[in-house]
């Protein structure tokens, strides 16, 4: 079957969902570009948005109408060409305004599951739960008409392991997106023991035009990007639990929190990327990945303990930051999460002596939005490492620590044959994680 | 035209231009509007003139608030500038980007029929309200509408980039980059010693360069120009006050202190037919011509011009077409450096409409500010010298793809 043969009918399930809905984005704009090329006129295209959740999807459509207005405006140019034969769109809003229906009009939001039965390609974005994406996809490929191949964007189930046990033969595919899918550069793709050379050379296609950057990684739990997040968010809970004997809890966490965006140049704390993604997601992950891990317990009570607690991050649909273990204000952090008493304590009250305990920054300092954009961002890393590397105080010391640990892990994803090389892992945390720098690097001597 | 009695402009004003660039620039958040912009032009003229019991007119200058900002009726607003201007005669005028020039060529006109001593010409443009792509469609009426279908997507970049691409093809690529880039980092240089401009804040060290390496690219914007050779989208105001030699008297300034209109031509071609010779400014050359003739002077003889650098390639072609280089030798000439602000002839004293901004329909009016700022010695940090024997300066606004244009020679009074 051609390329756009096979994309003329396709189901994306969880598309009321954080991934499932900019899956369904920028599927949605594939296909309405294949269908706007002359050999395709006659050719329908269909894209089911199929979720549980009607709340969900009521607000879906106009998600999508402003995501599609920003794509048209960028693009333009081509469609002025690709409309050119339609003489009563003349300015621009009226040939921006005609895609976003094109491509509005393709999709169909359903809570009906039967609609996948016609698809050729699935989509799955469920939640992260072996059990029910075994039932569900299993589900369709019995009752499908047309044998489809799955694409899963799970983020740590092996996917050998849902080929098998849904009984797919080989038909599915690891397509996993990174969040969100519209903005995020990466995907990494996970071949099954089974998955056909077909399918394979499919979403190779279909991440291209899509101008994604492919990484692939090996069938292993938690792949690239979660292998080494978890495992990095795992270390910075147990540097907490260290630090919090001589600091308090909050105050401990504060500091590593500041320790692994500041000191490390990243672009948020780990805490605060751990709110991003959701603690219980994170949770999530690492209960699913745990068993499949010889050597390691990928798990925390604290993390269960927050979730308990019903403390659990993630995102409002409007994209807006849930209260975590930082609690938000306009974006930023304002306050920690006190455990043990159940209520957040304002960062002002204690930031200047907690910060005085870690010591000054090293002097050639530059926040992650100076350094990751610039020109010269290799020289200043260089510049800030060798000062951090010649610093004795707290701060220093535990920045020097986390960035072992980074590299650790980095390491061990390569041995573990997880990923291919350095270039792998490196590549998957400076477009996944909008690191300044890989994992795998030579700043620390 | 050689006025047949003696037409003065005093009491400049200008707004900030604002827009990308500037520091205060906030897109998101809600900006001053079209009748801060009028009401700050207008109120600066007439903290100059001694207030509005003195004016006897009003004229303003815009081209789009019809759809910019759902605002048609302008006259109405005169009046908002001060109260003393109720129950005047107000009018306003449009010819596109040259609506400013055409309100002060209006303004002349009254004083010169004498039914205004004092006329107060207002331009301006808010154009923010919009994104650029859609900002492109409503700028494209500055074009012939049964056009706008085969246009580019950003429609008058589009039609610049297709005289830069017959420039590259006749005269060669290189050297026309050279002098576009050139032409911009001159704009930038200059914008930085005027605190009014929009790049005023800007900070590279090295325009030139940026803008020779910064490759024109068709796919997501035109083929033959860059973001740099491009004025940027502005809104700003400006005024000036139009006077006979009795409203001088009026608002006791000396002649000095004014600047005089020698000559003022305003010529218009037909904006149905395309330019004959895209790599030719056929009514700027014809209307700078006149108003240099008449007055029996050469280009050569200006001591400045503020000329309509909408792109840098509508700059490089203007200075062919008042022949002060011949064709195809006007990028080397701005090269050369004979352009800049130490060169023979300093052009865009403030950084033009790419470096001091184009808010579309004030630019007109803007040119002439800086003329009399320069002429009678206020131009601040962007002072130029002025040689005794070469006392004029020049103003050239042009409307569309050279079709509404306004020339005005100046010299002090
Ligand atoms: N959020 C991330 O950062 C991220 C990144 C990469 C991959 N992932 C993976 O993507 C998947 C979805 O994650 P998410 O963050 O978008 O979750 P989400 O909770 O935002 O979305 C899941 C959606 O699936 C729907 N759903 C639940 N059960 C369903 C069913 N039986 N049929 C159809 N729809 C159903 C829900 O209503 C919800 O809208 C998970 O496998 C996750 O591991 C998430």
């Amino acid at each position: 079957m051609k390329y756009e043969d096979r994309l003329q009918n396709v189901t994306v399930l969880g598309a009321a969902g954080k991934m499932g809905s900019g899956i369904l984005l920028l599927t949605a704009v594939e296909m309405a570009d294949l269908s706007l090329q002359p050999q395709n006129k006659n050719k329908t295209f269909v894209l089911n948005a199929m979720d549980v959740s009607d709340e969900a999807l009521f607000g879906l459509m106009g998600y999508l109408r402003e995501q599609v207005r920003k794509i048209a405006e960028k693009k333009t140019v081509l469609l002025r060409q690709l409309y050119a034969d339609r003489e009563d769109l003349i300015e621009n809003f009226q040939i921006i305004d005609e895609y976003i229906f094109r491509v509005l009009n393709i999709v169909r939001p359903t809570t009906a599951v039967e609609v996948a039965y016609r698809s050729n390609i699935i989509f799955e974005a469920i939640k992260e739960d072996p059990a029910l994406k075994h039932k569900v996809l299993s589900g369709i490929k019995k009752n499908s008409e047309k044998n489809p191949w799955f694409f899963t964007n799970t983020s740590s189930i092996p996917i050998t392991e849902l080929d098998e046990a849904a009984e797919l033969g080989g038909n599915i595919i690891g397509f996993h997106f990174y969040n969100p899918p519209a903005v995020q550069k990466l995907v990494e793709v996970i071949r099954s023991k089974h998955t056909s050379d077909d399918l394979f050379d499919f979403a190779m296609t279909y991440a291209k035009n899509l101008r994604k950057i492919v990484v692939p990684s090996n069938d292993i739990a938690g792949f690239i990007g979660n292998g080494h997040f978890m495992r990095d968010a795992l270390y910075g809970i147990q540097q907490v639990e260290k630090l919090a004997t001589e600091f308090g809890y909050v105050k401990a966490l504060y500091a590593i929190n500041k320790i692994t965006q500041d000191y490390l140049v990243r672009p948020m704390g780990i805490f605060q990327l751990t709110d991003y993604v959701g603690i219980e997601v994170c949770q999530y992950i690492m209960a699913v990945m745990n068993p499949y891990l010889k050597d390691e317990n990928l798990h925390s009570s604290i993390l269960d303990k927050m979730v308990e607690q019903g403390v659990k991050g993630g995102q409002y649909s409007s994209g807006a930051q849930k209260d975590g273990f930082l609690k938000y204000e306009k974006g930023r952090p304002i306050a920690i999460w006190d455990i043990d008493n159940k209520k957040y304590i304002n960062i002002d009250s204690f930031a200047a002596e907690v910060d005085a305990k870690l010591g000054v920054l090293p002097a050639s300092y530059k926040p992650w939005k100076v350094v990751n954009f610039n020109r010269n961002k290799e020289a200043l890393l260089t510049a800030f490492f060798e000062d951090l590397n010649s610093m004795k105080t707290l701060g220093a010391t535990l920045a020097k620590d986390y960035n072992k640990r980074s590299n650790e892990i980095g390491l061990q994803l390569i041995s573990s044959n997880v990923a291919k090389d350095n270039e792998a892992v490196n590549t998957v945390m400076l477009t996944g994680f909008y690191h300044a720098y890989g994992p795998i690097n030579n700043y620390l001597k | 035209m050689i006025p047949h009695k003696k037409v003065y402009m005093y009491g400049g004003y200008n707004t900030i231009s604002m827009g990308t660039g500037r520091k205060e620039f906030n897109p998101k958040a809600v900006r001053s509007g079209v009748e801060d912009y009028i009401k700050e032009a207008g109120q600066g003229v007439l903290k100059q003139i001694g207030g509005a019991k003195n004016v006897d007119e009003g004229v303003i200058g815009n081209f789009m608030a019809a759809r910019f900002n759902n605002q048609a009726n302008l006259p109405g607003f005169l009046p908002m500038i001060d109260e003393g201007l109720s129950m005047k005669y107000g009018t306003s005028v449009e010819g596109a980007c040259g609506s400013g020039g055409l309100a002060l060529q209006s303004g002349i006109r009254n004083v010169l029929a004498g039914t205004s001593e004092i006329t107060l010409a207002v331009g301006f443009e808010v154009q923010n309200t919009y994104k650029a792509i859609y900002g492109a469609d409503i700028l494209a009426g500055a074009g012939w509408y049964q056009k706008r279908k085969t246009g580019h997507a950003y429609f008058f970049p589009g039609q610049f980039s297709d005289r830069a691409g017959a420039y590259f093809a006749k005269y060669g690529k290189e050297n026309a980059r050279k002098g576009m880039s050139r032409w911009y980092a001159n704009a930038i240089e200059n914008s930085r010693l005027d605190p009014t401009a929009q790049e005023y804040h800007n900070t590279n060290p090295d325009p030139y360069n940026t803008c020779l390496k910064m490759e024109p690219n068709g796919k997501a914007f035109v083929d033959n120009l860059n973001y740099l050779d491009c004025s940027k989208v502005s809104d700003g105001a400006s005024g000036i006050a139009i006077c006979s030699e009795e409203g001088l008297k009026r608002i006791g300034v000396a002649k000095s202190e004014a600047v005089e209109v020698l000559s003022f031509v305003h010529a218009v071609r037909d904006i149905t037919k395309d330019p004959k010779d895209l790599t030719e400014l056929e009514a700027i050359k014809f209307a700078t011509n006149k108003a240099l003739n008449e007055l029996g002077i050469t280009a050569k003889d200006l001591a400045t011009i503020e000329l309509h650098d909408c792109f840098s390639i509508a700059g490089i072609l203007t200075l062919e077409a008042l022949g002060l280089a011949e064709k195809g030798k006007g990028c080397d000439f701005v090269s050369e450096g004979n352009t800049a602000r130490t060169g023979f002839i300093p052009v865009n004293t403030t950084g033009g409409l790419i470096g001091w901004g184009h808010p579309t329909g004030g630019t007109g009016v803007h040119q002439s500010v800086t003329i009399w700022q320069q002429l009678t010695g206020r131009a601040g940090n962007a002072q130029i010298k002025i040689p005794s024997d070469r006392p004029y300066g020049m103003t050239v606004n042009m409307g569309g793809d050279d079709v509404t244009i306004s020339v005005i020679i100046f010299k002090r009074g």
